[in-house]
């Protein structure tokens, strides 16, 4: 890869031993791409959470802490995705203390790497959504492919230490969705039914995640009939990374670089894949429990948005719960839901808010028996793609259905 | 097919022998494995039940999120991870959980390379080669 003088300053030590691993870090990823160089980045965001950090991963943190400051700090704003944990919560969890203490540190490590705690996977609905055209370096799939595809940003998927990397050095390789060549969609996806509630558009990013295929395919879907909201497209996209581990769909007439209809001109002899209101009802079925044997509802896997929180409180008015409901939002939207009253109406009902975490990447595994968690019905389609690794058969329904289910104790269909 | 060779487009790390651990499936450390115990945990993967530690993981395509660039780092600090991961397709995740890692790591074959060897067979990987290979041996 070629190197500016800075790079190469970086690369020889000469803004300390941290930098120097960033760098050389970028550059064997670069390498194994192709990336001819770098590119400059505005934003970093960090997915971090212990259970994927491990002992190891936070000793390895910890180890640069003790550098001088202006050899540790990132160079660019650098946030982080959900902790595994909502401290004020954890104990109602049954989390345990080493979770926490592990966590804490953690926390305590990247501050002083001056990283930006927002513990968050909603970023471009709370925080600093990114521009067309702007370069980040972003973590967590679903904030990847929201700002690739939503707002026309162009990211790779950044793992923790690439995420880190590009903080520290303000730069990544340029590879991948940095270039417009692989932008370019690789394959159709003809819609014939629009989705009208968040779990139908999970269901629709999970299937079009299937059929693209893997990361480097580019689908372009045709046939939406409406402009979807943040929350529609936040679920489609994040259960097409999920599912398919795309980074980037392009809706004809909606997205940013598919809305003028010359964006199609030279798709037609792309594979066409076609989806019907059967295929998201058969995907739906796969994660459907019919014996009304569920242990617990979990809106989480991307954050709840202050709409959703509503929409769940609204759905709770009146009611209490016979199970647990957890209603996951972020470190954001969480004040404003305390100050709008809605926290309070969640609970009141017997739900739990809890905020800055998400459900699958705080020690899921251990909540269970910990918990004696087994059935969970969710309305997230990413969610119940992951937690069966976790060893929870999961629920996929609408969140009016979740909340039924919840309330009283069995599933309404519909 | 023993003295087959089957090159690679795209590689990194050292040169090893290990057993093949092989299936037309998709790969995330956070989605498919119990890392505590080693072992595929994911009901619907095709090697559920199967522990991948120490083995030469050959597999389809890299699937799944961001946590696999953390989680091989910490599954090489408890040495229960695989010897290294052949995969027909590759994602950036798995770049940089290897490189961070230090995990030997091979794509894009002209072949299916999860046909094209068996479940099971002793491979030799040499990722450090002008034409970086697989071979069975």
């Amino acid at each position: 890869m070629k190197m500016n003088d800075e790079e190469q300053a970086m690369a020889a030590g000469e803004f300390g031993p941290l930098r120097r691993w960033a760098i050389e870090h970028q550059l064997k990823v670069g390498g194994y791409f192709g990336a001819d160089d770098f590119v400059p980045v505005a934003q970093a965001h960090i997915m971090c959470d212990t259970e994927s950090l491990g002992d190891a991963g936070v000793e390895w943190l910890e180890r640069w802490t003790g550098l001088p400051r202006e050899q540790r700090r990132v160079r660019v704003p650098t946030i982080t995705d959900p902790r595994g944990t909502d401290f004020e919560k954890a104990n109602g969890l049954r989390q345990q203390d080493w979770m926490v203490t592990r966590e804490r540190r953690t926390v305590a490590a990247l501050e002083a790497l001056d990283v930006l705690m927002t513990n968050t996977c909603i970023n471009y609905q709370t925080i600093m959504p990114p521009l067309l055209g702007d370069h980040v370096a972003y973590g967590d799939t679903g904030v990847v492919i929201y700002c690739n595809s939503v707002l026309g940003a162009r990211s790779n998927f950044e793992g923790g230490p690439s995420a880190l990397s590009a903080g520290l050095t303000g730069r990544t390789p340029r590879y991948g969705f940095h270039l417009d060549k692989t932008r370019r969609p690789s394959v159709r996806i003809d819609v014939k039914y629009t989705p009208r509630a968040l779990n139908e558009w999970g269901a629709l990013g999970a299937l079009v995640g299937k059929l693209a295929g893997d990361y480097w395919h580019v689908p372009v879907v045709t046939g939406i009939d409406i402009v979807p909201g943040s929350d529609d497209m936040k679920h489609f996209g994040a259960a097409a990374a999920s599912f398919g581990s795309l980074a980037l769909f392009h809706i004809a007439g909606v997205t940013p670089e598919a809305k003028d209809l010359s964006f199609m001109k030279g798709t037609e002899g792309l594979p066409v894949h076609s989806v019907t209101q059967d295929d998201l009802k058969v995907l739906q079925r796969r994660y459907r429990q019919d014996d009304g044997d569920i242990d617990l509802v979990v809106f989480s896997a991307p954050q709840l948005s202050i709409v959703e929180m509503q929409q769940v409180a609204d759905l709770l008015e009146g009611r209490h719960v016979k199970m647990p409901l957890l209603a996951i939002t972020s470190p954001q939207v969480k004040p404003d839901a305390d100050r709008m009253g809605i926290t309070k109406r969640i609970e009141d009902a017997g739900g739990t808010v809890l905020s800055g975490m998400c459900f699958y990447n705080s020690y899921a595994r251990e909540m269970a028996e910990a918990n004696n968690w087994k059935r969970l019905a969710t309305n997230s389609a990413k969610l119940v793609n992951i937690i069966g690794g976790y060893g929870y058969t999961p629920t996929l329904l609408g969140m009016e259905s979740c909340v039924d289910l919840a309330c009283k104790g069995k599933v309404r269909h519909g | 097919m023993g003295n087959q060779i089957f090159y690679a487009t795209r590689a990194m790390g050292h040169k090893l022998q290990a057993q093949a651990l092989v299936a037309k499936d998709g790969f995330s450390a956070r989605y498919d494995l119990d890392r505590i115990k080693g072992v595929f945990s994911r009901p619907e993967h095709k090697l559920v039940g199967e522990s991948y530690v120490g083995k030469i993981l050959i597999l389809d395509v890299a699937k799944g999120g961001v946590a696999t660039a953390w989680m091989l780092y910490e599954m090489a600090a408890r040495k229960m991870i695989p010897a290294a991961l052949v995969l027909n397709g590759m994602n950036p995740i798995m770049v940089q959980g290897a490189a961070f890692a230090d995990l030997p790591l091979m794509s894009d074959f002209e072949c299916d390379i999860t046909s094209a060897i068996p479940n099971g067979a002793m491979v030799e990987m040499d990722p450090t080669a002008a034409r970086p290979y697989l071979r069975i041996v």
